[in-house]
């Protein structure tokens, strides 16, 4: 993007955005938070119901322990304090996907509060503040068929989630979208939940107002629902942005209103105005135990932790002189993180690693998520090697892929089959000027003028060693060759 | 044949004086001479409650560890879910409703071999003090068929004054199992919050719901009791704990037991044969080596107007799951959602339920949430602190447990006069302790009184044994 369209974008007339988000995140649990419903995606509808979720009558909920688990994580992982007690309450309001016409959630003491996520944008580093975290019960989906009108499905109904609110930190679409990405990869690497957009187990509202720079007051908000992906979290914001920054130019009051975006025009369209607040008439719910956590097993809990992306890029930079963009990559995936720590940890070329990673390891990962099917030692074995200039790089890559097929100690292999990189310079020599004799026409060219005509020579060296020549030996021994000539 | 105690049954069948399905088709007889004029059933499980009979004539349920429920025909009230059979609430909305599951209570009661012979009758949704809300059918008092039986359990308490059941199961949110007990001349018991599993029992108020037995005798009522309370891991508030056998102890008398006196359930709202009668009651304890103790319970001016808030609060929101769209009562004409809903609940509902529901819902409103719903909840830890330290003083207290004896059906009273007939028992309820109601003396018109003795949290044995030796005084062996 150019500066002066970015700049026109960020400020129209002195005038910021001001954001905060709602993410709602669906709990990687096995069963649902009230009932033993399993909470598989995919099943056919109202398949994975039962009285309970169903709301039907005379039905209890009982809370799903590892809900609270899960929840406590994902508030521990942002820096949360998590609550000694905090209770659920009942969200009342009618409609079709919501059996019991009221939600079971928590209102007043909500399970996390105070907590922080640290991003970074190309304006810089910034602190995003959370409000707070807390637990409640998905609906179910109502499916709108042209023939035979609008049916739900109750599978979804009872999931576990947790509602992430963050202050409204939020400057930008840039910074939303580093918030959204850093939240993501810290709720991977605690395990709650697998963070899927696109099956819904991680949904984004956002809540946006405007003001003029300086001005402390808060603008009048209107909440966009249902943004399906990051891309169009983007979109939306700078759609709303300009048209809110627009209309109060013209003179015209912000509704407080929700809004829907439509991916095709980029627009955001009025969905209702006249309720902006419904009236939940919130009471604590009578049914469940108020939930109570030591600090025990608060304490106990943090050590279930693994370290997280910010404090693990630090330590490679730290301990391994690895690049901020050589971290980033590879904390992306928490797997392909901890691969490369158990590799690095046994070599003494962990750059090594981390570029063979990125290099050839990625581009053979055909699934979702980081596989290697070369055990770290062999690995740390292999980045040894390639340090100490025992092989070079091109045997580094055809051992790479040999490992790739079936796993095998690449120290063994390269002894019994002599893959060594020949450092010898009477050796080369001698291919060297093999390469000379068979190659007149590029000689000719080199003296001729036309340096890049070693290139031919270099290559042709190297197949006469059969790949095994130390390459920037073949090069300088080239060029003096050729030079004497 | 019909009119003995489980007890006496349970020896009879045990000896083979007579089979189960005999002393079942016996109870089906009752019920089909008296169901005309009495009205306790909403629903007759005849073929079911003779299989169930059968299967306890053909198997051992005379082995050691039987439950003496075994073989003996009860009554279930309608807000208690029973699979298979229709669970109506005594309400229009939920007339075709057959639950896919059992209440715990029930599947307890099947597995002690009990014979169900049916469900009674009740205020809709266990909103009323007659019985008279239900949609379906006019109960009477089988004392006097032109009084009310009382409610919501009227249906519970009428088929067993009637010799219709041998015991049955009733529901209490203020009072529903006790006042009907006492306007029918029985033995009703509301156990401590927590001890009976709500799970399967249709909500109306879920902080102060519980289910009790209704029954003949003291003796029976704590057999009952036995085979239904427990720790249900699909209730989160029923309590886990180790229950003794209520019958412990129960002829050990009331020597040396302090028996308190509240002087504010003796005030103006009261009755003079009502307070008579349960005077004389305390009089005969103190014959029996009871020592009676004057106590206060101030929080009884408020308990009344925080438990209509509560109650209706929690209904509000309890029955909003009634909205045709997966069971129940669904409205035939409707142009959208909304009148989908509003139909459907404005035809379904009676007109006590939607008024109880329209309070509620302005009580949890957000203008008025603090006035009234939270303040309710305070006002309730006042009771809750009233009882506590009345406790210290005595061990059981003693009351009246309606202003009135059973008044005649149609009596139109205004509203406010209506719950003014909660008074005395509500605060039990508020309070999640436990109250035993029996019959203590006559009343206008020949009608039972009752009063109710009340006990601290899990005191539901000494209750019985207070109860017990009130029943039976005069009797050898107390």
């Amino acid at each position: 993007m150019k500066i002066a369209e970015r700049q026109a974008f960020e400020v129209i007339n002195n005038y910021e955005m001001v954001i905060g988000l709602e993410v709602h995140v669906e709990l990687k649990t096995a069963s649902k938070i009230f009932c033993s419903c399993s909470t598989a995606f995919g099943a056919e509808p109202n398949t994975q119901v039962c009285p309970v979720c169903m709301g039907l009558p005379g039905t209890l909920p009982v809370l799903n322990e590892k809900v609270v688990e899960l929840a406590a994580k994902v508030g521990l992982a942002t820096n949360c304090r998590i609550a000694n007690f905090s209770k659920n309450d009942r969200k009342n309001y009618f409609y079709p996907d919501l059996p019991k016409a009221y939600q079971i959630s928590q209102f007043d003491r909500p399970l996390c509060e105070g907590g922080y996520l640290n991003i970074e944008t190309e304006s810089g580093k910034k602190s995003i503040g959370i409000t707070r975290i807390h637990i409640e019960e998905d609906a179910g989906k109502l499916i709108h068929d042209p023939e035979k009108g609008t049916m739900i499905d109750y599978n979804r109904c009872g999931v576990p989630l947790i509602e992430i609110v963050s202050e409204p930190d939020i400057r930008s679409a840039e910074e939303a979208k580093a918030y959204l990405q850093k939240l993501r990869i810290v709720i991977l690497y605690t395990g709650a939940s697998d963070c899927k957009m696109n099956e819904g187990s991680l949904r984004c509202d956002v809540n946006l107002s405007v003001r003029k720079i300086g001005e402390t007051k808060l603008g009048v908000r209107t909440e966009m629902k249902n943004l399906n992906s990051f891309q169009f979290i983007g979109k939306a914001i700078e759609y709303e942005y300009k048209r809110q920054v627009e209309a109060i130019e013209r003179g015209e009051k912000i509704i407080q209103e929700t809004r829907r975006f439509d991916a095709n025009s980029g627009k955001t369209y009025s969905m209702r105005t006249k309720e902006n607040m419904s009236d939940y008439r919130y009471f604590p719910e009578p049914d469940l135990l108020p939930i109570e956590l030591s600090d025990i097993w608060i304490e106990e809990l943090i050590k279930t932790i693994p370290m997280l992306p910010d404090e693990r890029k630090k330590m490679y930079a730290e301990k391994y002189y690895l690049s901020a963009y050589d971290g980033e990559v590879l904390t992306s995936d928490m797997a392909m993180a901890d691969y490369f720590e158990s590799a690095a940890s046994k070599t003494k070329n962990p750059k090594l690693v981390a570029n063979m990673l990125q290099s050839e390891i990625m581009a053979m990962t055909e699934t979702d998520g980081f596989i290697c099917n070369i055990s770290p030692s062999h690995m740390a074995a292999l980045a040894d090697m390639a340090g100490s200039e025992t092989i070079n790089s091109a045997t580094v890559k055809k051992l790479i892929k040999r490992m790739w097929e079936s796993d095998f100690d690449p120290v063994e292999a390269v002894e019994k089959e002599g893959l060594a990189q020949v450092n010898d310079e009477a050796v080369i020599l001698s291919w060297v000027n093999e390469a000379i004799e068979l190659n007149p026409k590029s000689v000719a060219d080199y003296k001729k003028g036309k340096k890049t005509a070693a290139k031919a020579i270099i290559g042709k060296a190297m197949a006469v060693s059969a790949g095994k020549a130390n390459p920037i030996l073949v090069q300088k021994l080239v060029e003096s060759e050729l030079d004497k000539i | 044949m019909i009119n003995r105690s489980i007890y006496e049954h349970s020896i009879a069948l045990g000896k083979k004086e007579y089979s189960s399905v005999e002393l079942t088709k016996a109870y089906l007889c009752e019920i089909e001479k008296k169901e005309e004029e009495i009205g306790s059933y909403i629903t007759v499980t005849a073929d079911m409650a003779l299989e169930a009979a059968k299967k306890y004539d053909e198997g051992d349920f005379t082995s050691k560890g039987a439950s003496p429920l075994a073989g003996i025909p009860c009554a279930i009230k309608d807000n208690i879910c029973t699979k298979g059979i229709r669970t109506t609430c005594a309400s229009k909305i939920l007339e075709d409703f057959v639950p896919p599951y059992d209440a715990h209570v029930v599947e307890k009661l099947n597995n002690a071999g009990a014979v169900i012979l049916g469900k009674v009758n009740m205020d809709e949704f266990a909103m009323g003090s007659t019985s008279g809300s239900s949609a379906f059918k006019v109960t009477k008092n089988p004392l006097d068929v032109t009084r009310v039986p009382g409610g919501s359990s009227g249906g519970s308490a009428s088929a067993v004054a009637a010799n219709e059941a041998v015991y049955s199961l009733g529901s209490e949110t203020g009072g529903s199992i006790r006042q009907p007990a006492s306007f029918c001349g029985i033995v009703g018991m509301k156990p401590t919050y927590g001890s009976v599993s709500r799970y399967g029992l249709v909500a109306y108020a879920s902080s102060l719901d519980q289910i009790g037995p209704v029954t003949k005798t003291v003796a029976d009522n704590a057999l009952v009791l036995n085979a239904i309370v427990g720790h249900d891991k699909r209730d989160s508030t029923s309590v886990c704990r180790e229950y003794v056998d209520f019958t412990t102890g129960i002829k050990s008398g009331v020597k040396g037991l302090k028996i308190g006196i509240p002087k504010e359930f003796f005030a103006e709202s009261i009755n003079e044969d009502v307070k008579s009668a349960v005077f004389l009651a305390a009089e005969e304890y103190r014959k029996m080596g009871a020592e009676l103790v004057q106590i206060t319970l101030p929080s009884l001016d408020w308990a009344l107007s925080a438990y209509y808030i509560i109650t209706c609060s929690e209904a509000s929101s309890n029955l909003a799951r009634f909205d045709g769209i997966r069971f129940g009562y669904r409205a035939e004409e409707y142009s959208s959602m909304d009148e989908l809903y509003k139909n459907s609940r404005s035809e379904g509902f009676g007109w006590e339920v939607k008024k109880r529901i329209m309070l509620g819902t302005m009580a949890l409103s957000s203008e008025c949430y603090d006035a009234y719903y939270k303040k309710a909840l305070q006002v309730r830890s006042l009771v809750i602190k009233d009882f506590k330290s009345a406790f210290n003083q005595c061990d059981v207290i003693i009351a009246p447990v309606a202003p009135t004896v059973a008044y005649k059906i149609g009596e139109e009273k205004d509203p406010i006069q209506t719950y003014m007939g909660d008074v005395y028992t509500v605060p039990v309820n508020m309070a999640g302790i436990p109250a035993l109601s029996l019959p203590c003396g006559i009343g206008e018109g020949g009608m039972p009184v009752g009063m109710q003795l009340m006990g601290p949290a899990f005191s539901e044995p000494l209750l019985y044994r207070v109860g017990y030796a009130y029943e039976n005084r005069g009797k050898a062996g107390i």
